[in-house]
């Protein structure tokens, strides 16, 4: 057999058949739901007279639009609440195992899967969302699908998919102290483009990816997406198996599945389609500073003068970014005075990622003029949090501590930024108006955002005086 | 799914690159459980002002593009969240065609699942288009264009003419209005045959 990438191999293995005239099927293992891309996939079930062909491989969760005060409460707005109602009715008719509100496994979907061991090494997973390829960071094929996708793999448990391009992207060297994941993926965004993976499965490699923990390894594959491509993966070893043994939904014989995971990782003389290489000692922490996550500088640089931008698209949508965000060009990053900050999200919102930012913020106070939020990724990374006096520390230093669930990264629920606001955020879309109309979003890590909250505008972490 | 063959229809400028499907279809509006009555919310913080009046300055405000069902914008149209509500919200405005350099991957397959056909021109002929229609504008005129799916081509009425590729899959589909899903539950025998090499369990009968 000629030598083969972790892509190559996943692919090869759930290739159901390829009809004739057809695009290939491709069979899912597991499936993720939310529910605000599942209601009209349900009912697309319902209308057809179909089933849920394989209730078990599927797991759902309300997060998008739940509220992250206090649970006891009814849900006040009732569209919201009847898409979440919507969801335990389809699970309840379909037999889809749902983590529901209430339920301490209750949390955003990119953080429950690997969290309780249902996403696994060799799998292909999907959901109906595009941070998904979060999953990848296991050494799984994990990519978001739309609605109507979502329709197809509850009925049948496959997809149609033309296999996409494979693109290595190796990070050599190390990371400076201060500089992490976070700052990785964005700066590699910076540099690939907003489209540069598009058509692309990157499989990150190289010292750098080997040295971070599972959770930042996640928060690498999460960003995939933010640079156009459909999925992010990561060959699985030692961190990855440590990570899953014991956890809920692990395989029972744990062994006999780390030999078979053993086998994924891309043979040393795989080709892929496409190779871009960098090196981790460029880095340096980052802060982004347009409407998209690609318009990003280092936080001891300025804001960019658009005008110098070679390419017309980049002018003009850098101008534009830069009117929206209420910037200029040569201003100085850490001079950006903020309002509000939001630490949580699948991209950030995981126990590691709490407890870097508790530890910036231990024994200081948040700036007077900032309002700070910290939203747990999950029931559990909440539970774990509270169980280490992280909670108090935030508490103590003026964040609000919230329930689980998506919040102000998309603001669906009254998590929401009011127009004109600036926010350091540790999601992963600086949209306009992602986090409420007319919001103004600077996508940072958790230790940055944490920083800014203390002092009000954006400070270099790697000058920090922790307590 | 109703079939897509040709379609002749009035061409929307929109001059920005990077259109995500936050700004297509803004995620308050995602609450919904149906799949319909998004076109009233496509482009909604751009449209609108605060006030709820259209905004004068939005490009599918102007005159000259009431009516349009085919959207031309620059590369990297759809990026951002796979919602689906993003083509729901065009298609259900009134677009059957969008033209771009280049789009995202998720929000291009979605919109095969819709009956709207994405075309990828290269970034001089959507310049060229973009040129095109600026210029019947200012003569006072609507511009339009009109595409052919089964001979993948696209004209307007002064001398444009570019073939254009698409997946021969995705293209049948669009061409027979098929429905995906039973299409693949055709292939239900070979997809149990899957599960049992894979050692699952067999389905219940029905199923
Ligand atoms: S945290 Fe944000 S990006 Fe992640 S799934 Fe929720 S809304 Fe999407």
């Amino acid at each position: 057999m000629p030598a083969r990438t972790l892509l190559d191999k996943i692919w090869d293995n759930h290739v159901v058949c390829l009809p004739e005239g057809e695009a290939p099927l491709l069979y899912i293992d597991r499936h993720l739901v939310h529910e605000v891309t599942s209601p009209q996939a349900f009912e697309g079930l319902r209308l057809a007279g179909r089933r849920v062909r394989r209730p078990e491989a599927t797991f759902a969760t309300p997060d998008h639009n739940v509220p992250t005060t206090d649970r006891r409460l009814p849900i006040a707005d009732p569209v919201s609440k009847q898409q979440i109602d919507t969801l335990r009715a389809n699970c309840r008719e379909f037999g889809v195992r749902l983590f529901d509100l209430g339920d301490v496994d209750q949390g955003i979907v990119h953080v429950i899967g690997p969290e309780l061991g249902i996403t696994q090494p060799g799998m292909t997973i999907v959901c109906g969302d595009s941070h998904t390829a979060t999953h990848g960071a296991l050494g799984a094929l994990a990519f978001g699908i739309g609605t109507s996708e979502v329709e197809h793999v509850l009925a049948t448990q496959t997809l149609r998919q033309v296999k996409p391009k494979s693109l290595e992207v190796r990070i050599n060297g190390t990371l400076p102290a201060g500089v992490t994941a976070k700052d990785l993926v964005l700066s590699l965004i910076g540099r690939l483009s907003t489209e540069g993976g598009t058509g692309y499965v990157i499989e990150y490699t190289g010292p750098v990816i080997r040295g971070l923990g599972m959770e930042q390894r996640m928060t690498v594959c999460n960003m995939s997406i933010e640079a156009g491509a459909r999925a992010g993966m990561i060959a699985p070893d030692a961190i990855t198996f440590d990570y899953l043994r014991g956890r809920d939904f692990a395989p029972r014989d744990f062994d006999a599945a780390v030999a078979r995971w053993e086998q994924l990782p891309s043979d040393a003389n795989a080709a892929y389609d496409r190779v871009e290489i960098f090196d981790g000692r460029d880095m340096v922490p980052q802060v982004t500073w347009g409407t998209n996550p690609a318009q990003v500088v280092g936080v001891d640089a300025m804001v960019p003068d658009p005008n110098g931008f070679l390419d017309p698209n980049e002018r003009s949508s850098g101008a534009r970014a830069l009117e929206y965000m209420g910037l200029q060009g040569g201003t100085k990053i850490v001079d950006i005075p903020l309002d509000r900050v939001f630490i949580g999200s699948c991209t950030n919102g995981r126990i590691e990622d709490l407890r870097a930012a508790a530890a910036v913020v231990r024994g200081y106070r948040v700036a007077p003029s900032v309002h700070a939020m910290v939203v747990p990724g999950s029931g559990r990374v909440k539970r774990e949090a509270e169980e280490e006096g992280l909670d108090k520390v935030f508490r103590d230093a003026g964040f609000e501590w919230r329930e689980a669930g998506c919040s102000m990264c998309l603001g669906m629920n009254p998590d929401i930024l009011t127009p004109g606001q600036r926010c350091a955020s540790t999601s992963n879309r600086n949209f306009e108006g992602r986090q409420g109309k007319g919001g103004r979003t600077h996508l940072v890590s958790p230790a940055m955002a944490a920083a800014a909250a203390v002092s009000g505008h954006f400070v270099d972490i790697r000058q920090w005086n922790y307590k | 799914m109703e079939p897509f063959t040709a379609h002749s229809g009035i061409v929307a400028p929109l001059d920005r690159a990077n259109v995500d499907t936050d700004q297509i279809i803004p995620k308050q509006f995602l609450k919904r459980i149906e799949r319909t009555g998004f076109g009233q919310f496509l482009f909604f913080d751009w449209r609108f002002l605060a006030d709820g009046s259209a905004n004068p300055e939005f490009e599918l405000n102007q005159p000259s593009s009431a009516g349009a069902s085919i959207l031309l914008a620059r590369r990297n149209f759809g990026c951002g969240s796979s919602r689906e509500h993003a083509p729901w919200a065009l298609a259900d405005y009134g677009f059957r065609v969008i033209i771009a350099p280049t789009f995202a991957d998720i929000f291009y397959s979605n919109c095969f699942q819709n009956g709207m056909l994405p075309i990828r021109l290269s970034e001089e002929d959507v310049d060229d288009l973009f040129r095109r229609a600026a210029a019947a504008h200012a003569a006072g005129n609507l511009y339009r264009l009109h595409v052919d799916l089964a001979s993948g081509t696209i004209h307007d009425d002064a001398g444009f003419h570019r073939d254009f590729a698409v997946d021969p899959f995705h293209r049948r589909c669009l061409l027979e209005g098929l429905d995906n899903i039973g299409l693949s539950l055709q292939h239900v025998d070979q997809i149990a045959a899957w599960e049992q090499a894979h050692g699952l369990p067999p389905v219940a009968a029905g199923a």
